[in-house]
């Protein structure tokens, strides 16, 4: 397949051969996937075909029994969480988890944490840098809810808010982390057709705005086939298709790891 | 039974309150000059309620030993709520931090002032060496990726052993160059005047805090590893190991001097109320600050979802950690100012059954909340101990055994009625940290059109 216009823009994100088993059972195998600067990459497959496995073992919360992922040419396999998130990979998560107790404000502002720009002698003596930078956080948070049209209710406990607003939440929240590459974990699962709209305008607008590239994890083929560059395709933790969305729609081994086999003939 | 004793402790303990909540008010002033004067006026008014005037005083002897009790529990409690509260890790083991502060400050003292420099001597220079070897180490290993808990805590213990080993021996060298400059109990030396055993008893009293801090370093490092309640079975375990320790300190250990199961007696009584203020100002203000900076969000955010903090780019062991040590920290300050204000340690005080007060404190209080927990430590001590206890001596010998009863029916009841604790999440004044109002914005750029 052609390259279009990104051929030449440096690689952000490539993963090798990534396998995981738990116990016999291989949840990922031989994975392989490259990111290039800027682009919006679809990861779609049947329920159990991997796709958060890969996120987790992205970002660290699980160790590759095998493989290797590089992220801006260095190999994060066997970095702490934390770190692999210092370094610029940010994520949302299939199931909300906002810090339900904390307000919308707090939990965009623990995102600044690793990047506040004062130390903990700052805060314990309240030096005129504390006050500064935290001023400086507190008005860049809102800046962002702002964008997400979520400034009005900054003061509200996350776990009041309505469905379609914590997703919103979760996102600002991870655009706080300073990403170069955002991880979207079914960003539109449980959205109304509206919503989804909403959704799919929003992604685009982020990554235009923060200049991102951006992964994502959907089982609503509107948004995947709607706003996705090129999609890779998993079946049994296992790399089935990979293409643009037109190409992926007409795939029969897709199909038919949607709809089970012999449908092929009928579509 | 005596009405006037009743309405007159009612109106100590609504006058306690009152008098906190003035003070985090006046705290909470944007000026610095206001909080100075605010402090200040706060230590003269108990000082003066302190003082012999003609043979009047307002607080007597009784409630003045209550008061300092209070103080040390509050140290304690605010130490559980930044671990449980903020953090979100049950723990048990605060109290075995208060003991080891209790007894590590009183030995330091005890020592000094019977000829003796070493307690002083040799837990300066390993809390120093210690942390300084600590530090090390840890600078080494952020040199390595992914290495096991256990190894890098064999690495910490080796480290801190050789610490603790290179501080008693110098601390015997040195030791003949300061005790003649001592003296003894009889005859006192002239480094052994009443203001040289003060700045001694400021010392113990950082160095015990400091001493438990690293102890429960040592200890967090691979318990933290554990679930939230396996870590409470650990910490439970923790207290008991301290408890028996201190029992058999004579025997098992080399510390003739804290006497075992009799109790350690005759440690000098120099806590005032100079003392236990400023160190319960201390950890207020420091509790404070932590908890309104980013550090303290990314603690509270550790309690609320860890897998999102780890995602968010916070170090979850590591605040985890630090949470239990600085805990740990402020438990140890108010074992070493309890030890010299009530003279006499004996391992009965140190035992896990009384190691739940803190805890019920802190529940009582409202976990993350530390106006509550600070108010819930003075209202349950001057109740409890005061109050309930005079008022039921009066009503027969056996009466006493009731407040026992009566007061896990008032828990029950306050679980029941109110779950999150007397004051819920509430801070006053000086505790909320620092308040914004967010300039009206006229959107700044509309993120995208939504669909009508």
């Amino acid at each position: 397949m052609e390259m279009k216009s990104n051929g030449n823009k440096p690689t952000v994100l490539e993963i090798r051969g990534l396998t995981k088993f738990f116990g016999g059972l291989a949840a990922v195998r031989n994975f392989d996937l490259t990111l290039k600067q800027g682009e919006l990459v679809g990861l779609i497959g049947p329920n159990g075909a991997g796709k958060t496995t890969v996120f987790n073992m992205i970002t660290g919360l699980y160790v590759p029994t095998s493989g290797e992922i590089y992220f801006n040419g260095t190999n994060v396999v066997g970095l702490e969480p934390h770190e692999i998130t210092r370094m610029g990979i940010a994520r949302t998560f299939q199931n909300i988890r906002l810090f339900p107790n904390l307000t919308v404000l707090d939990n965009v502002r623990i995102a600044y944490h690793p990047h506040c720009g004062y130390t903990l002698t700052d805060g314990l003596l309240r030096t005129p840098r504390f006050s500064a930078k935290e001023k400086e956080l507190t008005e860049q948070a809102l800046n962002f809810l702002s964008i997400f049209q979520l400034d009005r209710i900054y003061n509200e406990v996350a776990k009041n808010l309505p469905y379609g607003e914590q997703r919103r939440v979760e996102i600002a929240r991870a655009l706080a982390c300073n990403p170069q590459l955002l991880l979207l974990d079914e960003p539109a699962a449980g959205m109304n057709p509206r919503e989804i709209i909403e959704l799919m305008d929003l992604i685009h607008f982020i990554r235009e705005r923060f200049d991102l590239t951006i992964l994502l994890i959907e089982h609503q083929m509107r948004v995947v086939m709607g706003i996705c560059e090129w999609i890779t395709v998993m079946d049994f933790g296992q790399v089935i298709a990979r293409g643009t969305p037109k190409e992926i729609q007409e795939n029969p081994l897709v199909i038919e790891a949607y709809l089970g086999k012999g449908v092929t003939h009928v579509a | 039974m005596e009405l006037g004793f009743l309405l007159g402790s009612l109106l100590k303990i609504i006058a306690i309150i009152a008098y906190i909540y003035g003070l985090m008010w006046v705290l909470g002033r944007p000026s610095i000059w206001a909080k100075i004067a605010g402090l200040v006026g706060a230590f003269a008014v108990v000082q003066l309620a302190l003082t012999d005037i003609n043979g009047f005083r307002l607080l007597n002897n009784f409630d003045n030993g209550l008061l300092f009790q209070a103080c040390a529990m509050t140290m304690v409690a605010l130490g559980l709520n930044l671990i449980y509260g903020f953090n979100g890790q049950f723990s048990l083991g605060q109290w075995g931090f208060y003991g080891i502060g209790a007894y590590a400050a009183a030995d330091i003292t005890y020592r000094w002032i019977n000829g003796d420099a070493r307690g002083l001597l040799v837990l300066g220079l390993g809390t120093l060496l210690g942390t300084l070897v600590l530090i090390g180490i840890n600078t080494w290993l952020q040199r390595f990726r992914g290495i096991p808990v256990l190894s890098s805590f064999t690495l910490y213990l080796i480290g801190a052993l050789i610490a603790g080993t290179v501080a008693v021996y110098l601390g015997n060298q040195l030791n003949p160059l300061i005790t003649p400059l001592l003296g003894t109990a009889g005859e006192p030396g002239p480094l052994n005047t009443p203001a040289v055993q003060q700045i001694i008893y400021f010392l113990s009293v950082i160095l015990a805090g400091i001493f438990a801090a690293q102890i429960s370093f040592l200890f967090g490092l691979p318990v933290l590893t554990l679930g939230s309640d396996y870590f409470g079975i650990a910490t439970l375990g923790f207290t008991i190991v301290v408890n028996t320790l201190m029992v058999n300190s004579d025997t098992i250990l080399p510390f003739p001097e804290m006497k075992g199961g009799r109790g350690m007696i005759g440690i000098p009584k120099l806590t005032t109320w100079f003392s236990a203020f400023f160190f319960m100002m201390l950890v207020i203000i420091i509790m404070r600050n932590l908890i309104h900076s980013s550090t303290g969000r990314s603690l509270v955010a550790v309690r609320e979802d860890e897998v999102a903090a780890k995602a968010m780019g916070i170090d979850v062991a590591g605040a985890k950690l630090f949470a239990f040590v600085v805990g740990s920290f402020f438990a140890g300050l108010g074992g070493a100012v309890y030890a010299h204000y009530i003279g006499f340690l004996s391992p009965g005080t140190f035992d896990f059954l009384a190691g739940f007060n803190p805890l019920i404190i802190v529940v009582f209080g409202g976990l993350g909340s530390m106006t509550g927990t600070i108010t819930a430590t003075f209202g349950w001590i001057f109740f409890l101990e005061g109050m309930l206890r005079v008022l039921l001596s009066q009503m027969g010998t056996e009466a006493p055994t009731w407040r026992f009863v009566l007061y896990p029916i008032t828990l029950l009841l306050l679980m029941l009625i109110r779950p999150q604790g007397l004051l819920g999440s509430v801070e006053w004044g000086f505790l909320k940290g620092p308040q914004f109002t967010p300039a009206p914005r006229s959107r700044p750029e509309p993120a995208h059109e939504s669909v009508a």
